[in-house]
């Protein structure tokens, strides 16, 4: 496992300090201008979902090292009400929120791997990975 | 921690440089602050520059797309310029179409085009 950091969400202000953290760790792994704006993106949709819809959550960013491949990783983690049908919110222009957030689509297309474990009851961990190439 | 974004005016249109990222509250709080000065000085036309901006998520969008209906709702008519490459890549990946929104290249070409548009 790499290194790894986190941001607790529990407040509006808590978002802009986990994207900060997520770009400053993007760039430490060498990734671009554009890439570096993926990533900062998807950490906000993804810490503004938290703070929605679950209240409070976690977000943390490890930087991934495999083989010859370099990367990072977002885990958005949350002991909310879990995500009723992820097929439904991963369609395009579905919202719960009435338009707050692109969604779980826009931030899929940004990044490379994206993985939903949900329960109901329980909470929400999403895993969003993006390669250096 | 509020900060406010300043907003010139220059003849009939106010100029707005958005020098850092911005925060949610700082964002509504600039939809009023803009509004109101449309308001206050009987501008026709503004100019949003997002030059030093890397990056735009959903809000932050829904918020600039707002500002523009509601300014032309008071019958301004208002320009973007200085969309970064890695903005303009990323809000559309992320889906966002900022549709029937007048942009251009630099705040030169944008003073050009909302000064055309005013006269025309």
């Amino acid at each position: 496992m790499g290194y790894r950091s986190s941001v607790d969400i529990h407040t509006e202000w808590d978002i802009v300090a986990a994207r900060q953290l997520g770009r400053n760790e993007a760039k430490k792994v060498g990734f671009g201008t554009v890439d570096q704006a993926r990533i900062t993106t998807a950490i906000s949709e993804l810490a503004r979902n938290i703070y929605l819809y679950a209240g409070a959550g976690k977000i943390e960013i490890e930087r991934l090292n495999e083989n010859d491949l370099f990367g990072i990783a977002i885990i958005a983690s949350d002991e909310g009400p879990g995500i009723p049908d992820v097929r439904k919110v991963m369609e395009d222009g579905y919202s719960t929120s009435g338009g707050l957030g692109a969604g779980m689509p826009g931030v899929k297309r940004l990044m490379d791997d994206f993985r939903v474990d949900t329960e109901k009851g329980k909470g929400t961990k999403i895993t969003a990975v993006k390669w250096l190439r | 921690m509020n900060m406010r974004i300043p907003i010139l005016k220059l003849k009939d249109i106010l100029i707005v440089s958005l020098q850092w990222e911005l925060d949610d509250q700082t964002a509504i709080q600039f939809q009023e602050d803009l509004l109101e000065k449309l308001h206050d000085t009987s501008a026709r036309g503004v100019v949003i520059d997002l030059t030093p901006i890397d990056f735009i998520d959903s809000f932050i969008a829904k918020v600039l797309g707002d500002v523009i209906s509601m300014s032309g709702l008071m019958g301004a008519r208002v320009v973007i310029t200085g969309i970064q490459p890695a903005v303009a890549i990323t809000l559309i990946e992320l889906g966002i179409r900022l549709e029937n929104v007048m942009t251009a290249l630099d705040l030169e070409n944008g003073m050009d085009k909302l000064q055309h548009e005013l006269e025309a």
